[in-house]
């Protein structure tokens, strides 16, 4: 069948702002969004810029606005999204350097903030440290974020205010607060207390429905939240 | 623009970030390259395990891997690194456990491991459980895992700089020249920069991309591999490529092996677990390579589904509980690019271009040698599936690519610690990007020529079809041929995009260019081992030929351009070679 991809495009070396334009492929129902951008690249328009590597929904590389929703280019097929006309964007909310590629170093600099990294206070032993299936059940979920910046870009609040820490940091540090292994989710709740910390989140749960690795999102933030009522208490 | 740092890693996959983490500890002025961010990297895409002998569900001891490693490499294998690799394993393992890694656990909260391929115990009486393992994402937990504890030790990134030249000093570096430093093209805005260095570690992965369908990311296409054979540095073992079993048909996505660890199927169209006629003890799990062939003979046979060029991965009798906890990712896989519900159906699968046994040569310090005498190149160093130490011999076990890269990676740090301390920063001018730059700017500004994606993809075909599972003279001439007529035509390559903010389209085209190299060479050194081993299958020669092949070869760049092949000893310490069967 035929598609009709709308992809906003800009250039900074030649546009002043951005513009729409439109490109016509033959897709199959199974091809995903990536597969016509591919199409567009190297049958039309080389000039067509896009990040893009695993190509299967593990890298996190290509997040884009699709049809209205941040999704992994890679992941989200024709027939899924029941239409014959797909508009493509950056990600929202994020300067754009070129076509659909967006400066994210502000992103990592966030995610970077929460020390996203496992912290103890005792020496380590001869062995692994111990951990049931159960305590290791408890952050089971955040430790799948692939940095993708699907969920931050999708929150008005991160919109509003671009200095709130956003979803993806919040689930980064969640991952380590409710990791029985670690001992400094103290530290980690003063930073997230801020004012630009999870109090910022008003549960819209975009960052929920844009999350391409299903991760309950609003959930962490809220049980982050809850964890930092419990340390003030 | 000229930057310097004591040490520079090449690559944010596992190799690099370890390599790089090792550094940041030991206090030397480094930095890490990549042209992508950090957590991009392919390492993110592995999934079974990690093998370990750590014991904690049976019985275990490293010297069983170090046996399988080496079997199941068809005893091309060094047996000394194969040995570093097994024994470190373990410590690599336990080091990643405790820098936050989220493995699965036992009941009794230790790491969990499970079955893979090739994996035996007591010398191959049957398999044993040593991959390490978090659900089938772990390689995605190493390289988060890594990027966390790089973050936390203040590690220094250049991120989106895509490296495109070596810099040398004193001559080539298959010439007793030391490598300098490195030039990069900032992708943000096409700048050229060069970064003088004591020691460069190559860590930039694989090249998948040659083949039509593979498991490798779009970013896979051997640029490490290939600047090193610019510079005179040899290929080592380019021939031995490794075809993954269970890909999904078509685009050749991962169906891990841990599928199969956990107790999947391979079925012929009857239904029948077709690997009874090649593997009676393994069975599903023996050796990749011997998985892949078998596949590919039940489809020569008529026995693919309907006759298809595939055959079933079937994990339906798991049950959903194991399969939601065990393999929750590949299942996902399966819904989203086949749309097939995986606890009710079975999985069409096709061997999938994956691991290059192959790369630059190095030693048990991830240092690079340039002949046959193992002679190192001062200052350049090579770890991960870029590397060839050789651990995989003719064929990689499973989970051995991770053992690999951690083991490797990290040696590759400590030992760029230890001699950056000895020797001078390089005088490097701003004149090392002259020549690079001079290509870079042909290929960019070149009117109209060929397309990059046309050559791609005929290469792609060639490789396929001609380089596979299976190999013949006649294919591989053909393939020689094209891959020729290819190299000849990339010389009028050009690009679409002519601006300088993320020019993807020109770094493609540079990219197309190190596959060429990688081709070539692999095309080179298949033609001239008339032997079948591990993973180089040849139909014209199907017997294991130890008198004459049981050695490794080097391809280097000859003066014209051609491929020109030697050959060098293989290390053989505890094991001595036996038939392969399983």
């Amino acid at each position: 069948m035929q598609i009709e991809l709308r992809i906003l495009r800009f250039d900074p070396e030649r546009d002043q702002k951005p513009h729409e334009e439109s490109y016509k492929v033959e897709a199959a129902p199974m091809d995903r969004v990536l597969d016509l951008l591919h199409k567009v690249k190297y049958e039309q328009d080389g000039t067509l810029t896009f990040r893009r590597s695993c190509a299967h929904g593990v890298c996190g590389s290509d997040a884009m606005l699709i049809n209205g929703r941040n999704r992994l280019a890679c992941k989200i097929r024709v027939d899924q999204l029941k239409a014959k006309r797909i508009t493509v964007a950056p990600l929202p909310g994020l300067p754009v350097t070129k076509d659909l590629v967006v400066d994210m170093d502000g992103f990592f600099e966030k995610f970077r903030s929460v020390q996203p990294y496992l912290q103890t206070n005792t020496p380590a032993p001869e062995r692994e440290r111990r951990q049931s299936p159960a305590d290791r059940a408890v952050f089971d979920d955040t430790t799948k974020c692939i940095l993708c910046a699907a969920c931050t870009t999708s929150c008005p609040s991160f919109w509003a205010q671009p200095s709130y820490v956003g979803p993806a940091a919040i689930v980064n540090a969640h991952r380590f607060i409710f990791d029985t292994r670690d001992d400094a989710a103290e530290e980690r709740l003063e930073i997230l207390a801020d004012r630009n910390g999870v109090w910022r989140c008003r549960t819209i749960f975009n960052c929920t429905d844009a999350c391409p690795r299903g991760i309950h999102i609003t959930q962490a933030i809220l049980e982050v939240s809850s964890k930092i009522v419990e340390h003030h208490a | 623009m000229i930057r310097e740092h004591e040490a520079l890693v090449v690559g944010a996959g596992g190799a690099g970030l370890w390599a790089a983490l090792e550094l940041a500890k030991a206090g030397i002025d480094s930095a890490v390259l990549t042209k992508l961010y950090p957590t991009r990297s392919h390492t993110g895409a592995a999934q079974g395990g990690v093998c370990a002998a750590l014991g904690n569900q049976e019985e275990d001891h490293w010297e069983w891997h170090m046996f399988d490693t080496i079997k199941g490499g068809d005893y091309l294998v060094d047996q000394d690194a194969a040995e570093v690799l097994a024994r470190e394993a373990i410590e690599t393992v336990i080091e990643l456990e405790h820098m936050g890694l989220p493995f699965n656990r036992t009941p009794d909260g230790k790491i969990d491991q499970r079955k893979f391929g090739g994996h035996t115990r007591n010398y191959g009486e049957g398999p044993v459980m040593r991959a390490c393992f978090a659900a089938d994402r772990t390689g995605h937990m190493i390289l988060q895992t890594l990027y966390q504890q790089c973050v936390k030790h203040g590690v220094k990134f250049y991120d989106e700089y895509h490296v495109v030249d070596l810099v040398t000093e004193g001559g080539e570096l298959g010439d007793g020249g030391r490598c300098a430093g490195v030039v990069a093209y900032r992708i943000a805005d096409g700048e050229l920069v060069t970064i003088k260095s004591k020691a460069v570690l190559l860590a930039t992965g694989g090249f998948g991309r040659m083949f039509r369908v593979t498991s490798n990311a779009w970013s896979l296409t051997g640029d490490g591999v290939s600047l090193a054979y610019r510079h005179g540095v040899p290929m080592q073992d380019m021939e031995f490529y490794q075809f993954h079993p269970t890909g999904i048909v078509g685009i050749g996505i991962l169906l891990s092996e841990a599928a199969r660890g956990e107790g999947a199927y391979l079925l012929d169209n009857d239904g029948f677990r077709f690997m009874e006629r090649y593997a009676p003890k393994l069975m599903e799990l023996a050796p990749r390579d011997m998985v892949s062939r078998a596949i590919v003979q039940e489809i020569r046979a008529g026995r693919g589904i309907n006759g298809k060029d595939y055959v079933y991965l079937d994990v339906r009798h798991l049950g959903r509980k194991k399969i939601d906890e065990k393999l929750p990712d590949i299942t996902d896989f399966v819904r989203v690019y086949q749309g097939i519900e995986p606890y009710t159906d079975p999985i069409p699968i096709q061997p999938t271009a994956h691991y290059a046994m192959g790369g630059i040569p190095t030693n048990l310090n991830s240092q690079v040698t340039r002949d046959k005498k193992s002679t190192v190149v001062p200052g350049l160093y090579a770890a991960g599936e870029a590397a060839c130490v050789s651990v995989h011999g003719a064929n990689r076990l499973g989970t051995n690519s991770l053992v690999d890269l951690l083991v490797f990676g990290r040696r590759a740090g400590m030992q760029m610690a230890k001699d950056v301390r000895g020797v001078d920063m390089p005088e490097v001018g701003e004149t090392a990007a002259d020549a690079v730059r001079a290509d870079l700017e042909a290929l960019r500004t070149r009117p109209k020529g060929e397309r990059k994606e046309a050559i791609r993809k005929e290469l792609a075909d060639v490789m396929m079809d001609d380089a596979g599972v299976y190999r013949t003279a006649e294919g591989l001439e053909r393939a020689r041929a094209k891959v020729a007529e290819l190299r000849d035509r990339y010389q009028n390559v050009s690009v679409d995009d002519k601006g300088t903010t993320f020019n993807t389209d020109l770094l493609e085209a540079r990219e197309v260019g190190y596959l060429l190299d990688c081709a070539q060479t692999m095309v080179a050194a298949c033609i001239n081992r008339t032997e079948s081993r591990g993973a180089h299958s040849r139909e014209d020669f199907p017997e294991r030929d130890d008198v004459n092949f049981l050695t490794h070869s080097l391809a280097t760049k000859g003066a014209d351009g051609s491929v020109e092949l030697d050959y060098k000893p293989v290390t053989i310490t505890k094991f001595q070679p036996k038939p392969r069967v399983y």
